[in-house]
């Protein structure tokens, strides 16, 4: 029963993941990490509580844990992204690199907020108990990331720097 | 109406307003362009975030993140049973008394705890076989275990018998019977022959594990550990109930 409640959850990680790293094999590499901890830990999950929850919760532990020491390597993944190529074909894809970009243009701690509210649809609540903050500051982190966003998205078509690359 | 302020916007962009506070907010935004605007921007930067992202759900699952890599459960049980030797053969504690941890015993009880968490929360498949078939559940299980076993009746304190089911251990099988009281609180009992003289009993011992607590305790020979998300006195006093019934 236990290896089975824990894989319905793994597609929701792997989006997840992948949002908030960008590189496909860096995300694979998180949620693995992420489902080996949640295996060994099973028996401090308490039975009837949130698994989703739980699950996020640790994902979010091993990314500050061990994710954010080579974030600036995935930045430079990410600024190879081949924008150009994609603009240049299609008018729909553009606006969704903007995105992604400015996904990652965002403080980790405002992506690991927005994704859960916006992407994994989570309530506020849940955000707070996944990531172990109170949930004014979910909403306060929410906002600047939305806010954010749009400015970096705006501003894509006035080339504004949308991260600095170390 | 009381002002909207930057979390009423939030929630509206979510979609998760109160209908009447939702009223509210599209009055205030009825005023102001720019901050509709702005919530449409955000509206549309969450869809593109799902369109970027979703397809990742359709993605077939690597093979590494369906398998439960090294150490498995029943390494754990293996662990825990080779543990209980030593702790068996150490102890001589004064039966009744309830004692402090000795130091090779806490694998018992998280085997047992862990046994617990996986099956406690089953709503379909509790048990393999149910209380209604009591005589043949107690019937298989003595012969798995290889010990006339005795099912507690904890009626009397508020917990009926569920059924139960059998587990692998490294010294043979492992009997786990559950019990579930009118709230659907669940506790278990879980009993493994032990090899030994019989010498080695013990008193009550009790670990905290996580939310579950067990109380155990090895007698002639089986090792008996009781489960459940209760208060430790609660515990105990159910622990008591079993362990008289099974020494009368």
């Amino acid at each position: 029963m236990d290896s089975h409640v824990i894989l319905e959850h793994v597609p929701r990680l792997r989006r997840y993941a992948r949002a908030l790293l960008g590189d496909r094999y860096a995300a694979d590499d998180l949620v693995q990490d992420t489902l080996e901890r949640a295996w060994n830990k099973f028996h401090l999950w308490r039975p009837g509580s949130d698994l989703r929850a739980w699950l996020f919760a640790i994902m979010h532990n091993v990314f500050v844990n061990q994710v954010r020491s080579r974030r600036s390597e995935i930045e430079r993944t990410m600024e190879e992204l081949p924008a150009i190529a994609v603009r240049a074909t299609q008018s729909d894809a553009l606006e969704l690199a903007d995105v992604e970009r400015a996904l990652h243009g965002l403080p980790d701690e405002q992506r690991e907020v927005l994704l859960l509210v916006a992407v994994e649809e989570m309530t506020y609540e849940e955000v707070s108990r996944a990531l172990a903050i109170p949930v004014g500051t979910v909403m306060s982190r929410l906002s600047r990331a939305r806010e954010r966003m749009r400015r970096l998205i705006a501003g894509t078509q006035q080339a504004v720097p949308l991260k600095v690359v170390k | 109406m009381t002002q909207v302020n930057e979390d009423d916007l939030q929630a509206y962009v979510d979609g998760v307003l109160a209908v009447a506070r939702r009223t509210d907010v599209e009055a205030y935004l009825a005023e102001r362009p720019d901050e509709a605007e702005r919530l449409r921007a955000y509206r549309a930067q969450d869809a593109a975030l799902r369109t970027l992202f979703d397809p990742v759900l359709a993605e077939p699952i690597p093979p590494t993140m369906t398998e439960r890599p090294a150490r498995p459960r029943w390494r754990t049980y293996a662990l825990a049973a080779s543990l209980l030797v030593v702790g068996a053969g150490a102890g001589w504690i004064v039966r009744g008394i309830v004692s402090p941890l000795a130091p090779a015993a806490p694998s018992f009880a998280r085997a047992a705890a862990i046994a617990h968490a996986v099956y406690a929360p089953e709503v379909r498949h509790p048990v393999e076989v149910g209380a209604d078939q009591e005589d043949h559940l107690v019937k298989w299980l003595s012969k798995r275990v290889g010990t006339e076993l005795r099912v507690p009746k904890l009626g009397p304190l508020g917990f009926d018998l569920v059924g139960g089911r059998l587990l692998s251990g490294p010294q043979g099988p492992v009997a786990q019977f559950m019990y579930q009281d009118p709230k659907g609180q669940r506790l278990t009992l879980y009993i493994s022959a032990q090899k030994g003289d019989g010498r080695g009993d013990t008193a009550f011992r009790f670990s905290q594990e996580d939310r579950v607590s067990v109380f155990y305790w090895i007698d002639h020979n089986y090792g008996y550990a009781l489960s459940g998300e209760f208060r430790r006195d609660a515990l105990l006093a159910v622990a008591n109930a079993v362990y008289k019934q099974l020494n009368p």
